[in-house]
């Protein structure tokens, strides 16, 4: 399984690793710092050309260069990036950026929990339903 | 203001579903949540647009914040009500949720190109069926910022 975290903070960076080294080995996590890496990643370009197409994306809001925000739209416009399950991992609870997510076609909209133990709580939730419940559709294309 | 999805003290989830038995069994396994879930059902595509659009009967229908959808319904199947839905600027934003027998790759492949939330597949078994409806509502109801 790959997963794509875009996520800018170095300590929410080691916290989604180490929370996914134990809820599942078996997860191989690729980070990328910012929405414009996100979408080089995504498109292969420059370095990323033998970049894994992830099985699901992990995606903050607030980043710079190119925000959450912009990297969902670019996602959920293109035929075939839409695909990939985009769940949104942010400190923001507020009620437009939940809105605005859900109309970008967000998956689903997970709220950074503070304390280390909510967030363990969180990703092993994650890696339970997304990872293991859901029917993911490169699974279904037998990729 | 939004109320945060931990102090909502109800949530309004829509179940579109035709078999009487699954209806059965998701009532059940819903009951038995830790939160209190106002579950409404309808039969079909139609009824359901209807439900979301409150026409007819479904005049003082409440805006679900969740909706649970099979794909094969009568009248309207759940992959033309998906894109219907999705499609509709003023709908789009509620979470839909696949929950089907059908492990058609063309099935799954549909669902997320027409922005389901996600694809989980029924199990045959109706243990499983309960234990499957219990671990989404423990991530949907629980874990996810609703809209």
């Amino acid at each position: 399984m790959d997963i794509l975290l875009v996520e800018d903070s170095p300590g929410d960076i080691r916290l989604t690793v180490e929370a996914f080294r134990d809820a599942n080995p078996a997860v191989h996590i690729n980070v990328v710092r910012d929405g414009t890496e996100a979408m080089a990643y995504l498109r292969r370009h420059g370095k990323y050309v033998l970049a894994p197409r992830p099985d699901l994306i992990l995606l903050d809001l607030n980043m710079p260069k190119m925000d959450g925000r912009e990297v969902l739209a670019l996602i959920k416009a293109d035929e075939s990036l839409k695909l990939i399950p985009t769940v949104i991992l942010t400190t923001s609870a507020e009620e437009p950026d939940i809105m605005h997510s859900y109309r970008l076609h967000a998956n689903c909209y997970l709220q950074k929990p503070v304390e280390l133990q909510g967030f363990e709580h969180l990703v092993k939730s994650v890696n339970n339903f997304w990872l293991e419940q859901v029917r993911l559709p490169q699974q279904a294309c037998g990729q | 203001m939004r109320v945060p999805a931990t102090e909502i003290s109800s949530l309004d989830v829509l179940l579109i579903e035709d078999s009487a038995g699954d209806v059965r069994l998701a009532r059940e396994a819903f009951r038995a949540s830790e939160k209190p879930i106002h579950l409404h059902v309808v039969g079909d595509g139609i009824e359901a647009l209807s439900f979301l659009r409150h026409e007819g009967t479904h005049k003082n229908a409440p805006r679900p914040n969740l909706v649970l959808l099979d794909l094969n319904l009568p009248k309207m199947d759940g992959r033309e009500f998906l894109a219907i839905v999705k499609s509709d600027a003023s709908l789009n934003s509620i979470p839909m949720i696949i929950l089907t027998a059908s492990d058609a790759k063309e099935d799954v492949a549909y669902c997320y190109q027409h922005h389901a939330n996600c694809f989980v597949r029924k199990p045959g078994q109706w243990t499983t069926f309960e234990s499957v409806v219990k671990d989404m509502n423990k991530f949907w109801l629980f874990m996810v910022e609703l809209p």
